[in-house]
């Protein structure tokens, strides 16, 4: 074994398309033609969202109506586009905040270990005992319907999974020798947590950042059906569905269309996260 | 004080009497009921000092406490009783500025060439980082030092942009090394530095580290289990055993005239290359005792062909056995045991 081994010669550090995950390349196409509709709804959709046209009340889908028309007569594939900015906007402002306050929390937690990981492990136990959708319903029922008040429910509550799996895995990352070696080097102890450990501990964290951006965007939908998320005209997939509800059997279409978009948008944050979880694998 | 030292000379790197115990899990129950916590006793009442410029070689079976006594030299671990000494100065008081400084012109290069390197840092960052925080360059000349500490550690110059797991076990022990060095300390301490590695790449990273103290004037603790190449590279030795240094000596008077039937049993126990001659038959009998119950008196005295009434009684202190050999047994007291001859294995 010399000095110089075969991989000393110059590599390519240029990332090729064939080489990602095709999960990776799947999802990313998904949430990527998400964002730009949730960006650009005008552009895409034919008609204004909230217009109502009396003479087209529950037209099936046709060449004028892609989706057909609801009960007010709105083009309904209009909404679904429009419904992708309210949808994405969740999707993402849900879960951020989470994800911040959950890695710092975790990552200090984890490296304290003792008491402080004890009483957390408390923190956590008593928030997951309660089923997520019935405490975030009782957060937005105490503090009134609307988006803001939705993501104040879900940020009290969300950062505690992200703050257990990152405390988990700082935690066995600690007690690695490069961890010692920062410590010999007398680097201090945050520059040990966020620059060494976390980078290595956070890949599960960003990749159920992924799945729980989907649950959001159902939670979403879920609270919008029920009235206290998303306000009706406005166009949300769960409010559209639930005004779908009672035309079930005769205009299918209203209800379809919009769950069809949250399983696609859904499937998209999926796939991106598990090719994620491929590509950022550290290797050994 | 050893040979070679010179009267009132402060020791580089000194040990004294230093102890460290790890309390094991206690039940809840068990604490309540006010049950004494056990606790593995990994160090009991270690001495050593290192002197400028030499290599002290710590050997022992494992479980003897070496690599704690090395994280103790380092300050990864606080001794519960005892000092560590740098410069005369207690380790453990140092703060601030100081602890910083401490640490610069300590390091250490540890065992596993895997969990040792972040896998998420090339080998440019993982050195930069280094240079910078200490302050080793000003900003503008860090690409030129690593230029220096890969051609150093004898890395191609290619390696800093690369990431650890692109290096084979060696080369990382390299980088390990290029690590240790690049905030210029005193003292380094190895850690099993090559117990990982390919017998083929030992003597490579071995002889880098030889030729490196040479060049860098460096002092070296090599703590290892391999008697021989202790041997190959240090200047003293020292023996461990169940947290307890039992004898330390110049290389050659500890290997060819040991005066512990501990150090003479390890020696034996040794593996021979010359295939004409059988290994003799390990002198010292049984298991090692429990570190969470130590035995009364010498704490080899359950294991040793040549124990007696003191050996259970008196724990024997390490004394001096002329040229700068020490050693802890009551034989060795009254002249050089001829464990030699009298070793034979026990019917």
């Amino acid at each position: 074994m010399t000095a110089i081994s075969p991989a000393a010669q110059p590599r390519r550090r240029r990332i090729r398309v064939a080489r990602l995950p095709l999960t990776f390349v799947l999802g990313g196409l998904i949430l990527g033609i998400s964002l730009i509709l949730a960006v650009f709804p005008s552009i895409f959709a034919p008609y204004d969202p909230i217009a109502m046209d009396y003479n087209a009340i529950l037209a099936p889908p046709s060449l004028s109506h892609f989706f057909g028309t609801d009960s007010f007569g709105r083009d309904v594939f209009a909404r679904v586009i429009h419904a992708y900015t309210v949808d994405m906007q969740i999707a993402i402002f849900a879960t951020t905040g989470p994800l911040i306050v959950g890695v710092i929390v975790g990552a200090l937690v984890g490296y304290a270990g003792g008491l402080t990981e004890t009483l957390f492990g408390r923190v956590v136990d008593a928030v997951i005992s309660f089923p997520f959708l019935v405490l975030v319903i009782a957060i937005v029922a105490v503090l009134g319907p609307g988006l803001t008040n939705m993501y104040i429910a879900v940020g009290v509550i969300d950062w505690v999974f992200y703050g257990r799996l990152v405390a988990g895995e700082v935690k066995v990352q600690k007690r690695l020798d490069y961890a010692d070696a920062g410590r010999a080097m007398g680097y201090t102890p945050a520059r040990i947590i966020f620059r060494h450990l976390l980078p290595n501990a956070i890949t599960p964290a960003i990749v159920y950042w992924m799945t729980d951006m989907a649950l959001a965007i159902l939670l979403g939908s879920s609270l919008g059906y029920l009235g206290l998320g998303a306000q009706p005209p406005a166009a949300e997939w769960g409010v559209q569905i639930a005004d779908g509800k009672n035309f079930m059997s005769t205009a299918w279409w209203i209800s379809v269309f919009p769950g069809v978009a949250i399983v696609v948008t859904g499937l998209g944050f999926s796939l991106f996260g598990d090719g994620l979880a491929e590509l950022l694998r550290t290797k050994r | 004080m050893t040979l070679g030292e010179k009267p009132g000379d402060v020791p580089l790197l000194s040990v004294e009497e230093v102890v460290k115990r790890f309390p094991m899990p206690q039940s809840i129950l068990g604490r309540i009921a006010g049950r004494p916590r056990l606790a593995v006793n990994a160090l009991n009442g270690v001495n050593l000092s290192v002197h400028r410029g030499e290599t002290v070689g710590i050997v022992g079976e494992s479980g003897c406490g070496k690599s704690t006594l090395a994280r103790c030299l380092v300050r990864l671990l606080d001794p519960d009783d005892g000092r560590v000494r740098f410069e005369g100065r207690d380790i453990g008081e140092l703060a601030g500025a100081e602890r910083r400084a401490f640490n610069r012109r300590v390091q250490m290069i540890f065992q596993d060439p895997y969990s040792s390197l972040n896998p998420r840092m090339t080998v440019r960052q993982i050195l930069g980082e280094a240079l910078s925080v200490h302050k080793m360059r000003p900003r503008r000349h860090i690409s030129a030092r690593i230029a220096e500490l890969l051609d150093l550690v004898r890395l191609p110059q290619d390696a800093a942009g690369r990431y650890p797991h692109e290096f084979s076990g060696g080369q990382r022990q390299r980088i390990g090394i290029a690590r240790a060095l690049c905030v210029e300390p005193d003292v380094l301490v190895a850690d099993e530095l090559v117990s990982a590695l390919d017998v083929s790449v030992q003597a490579q990273v071995v002889n880098l580290l030889l030729q490196l103290q040479e060049e860098l004037s460096l002092t070296v603790v090599f703590v290892a289990h391999d008697l021989r190449l202790v041997r190959h590279i240090s200047h003293r030795v020292a023996v461990m055993y169940l947290g307890k240094v039992i004898e330390i000596g110049p290389t050659e008077a500890l290997f060819s005239a040991p005066r512990h039937p501990y150090t003479k049993a390890l020696l034996d126990a040794a593996p021979e290359l010359d295939p004409g001659r059988r290994s003799r038959q390990a002198a010292a009998r049984g298991e090692l005792p429990s570190p969470l119950d130590l035995p009364q008196g010498c704490l080899f005295n359950s294991r040793c062909p040549f124990s007696f009434e003191r050996c259970f009684a008196e724990r024997p202190l390490l004394g001096e056995r002329g040229r700068g050999h020490r050693a802890a047994c009551h034989l060795s007291e009254f002249g050089t045991p001829t464990f030699v001859a009298s070793v034979k294995a026990p019917a």
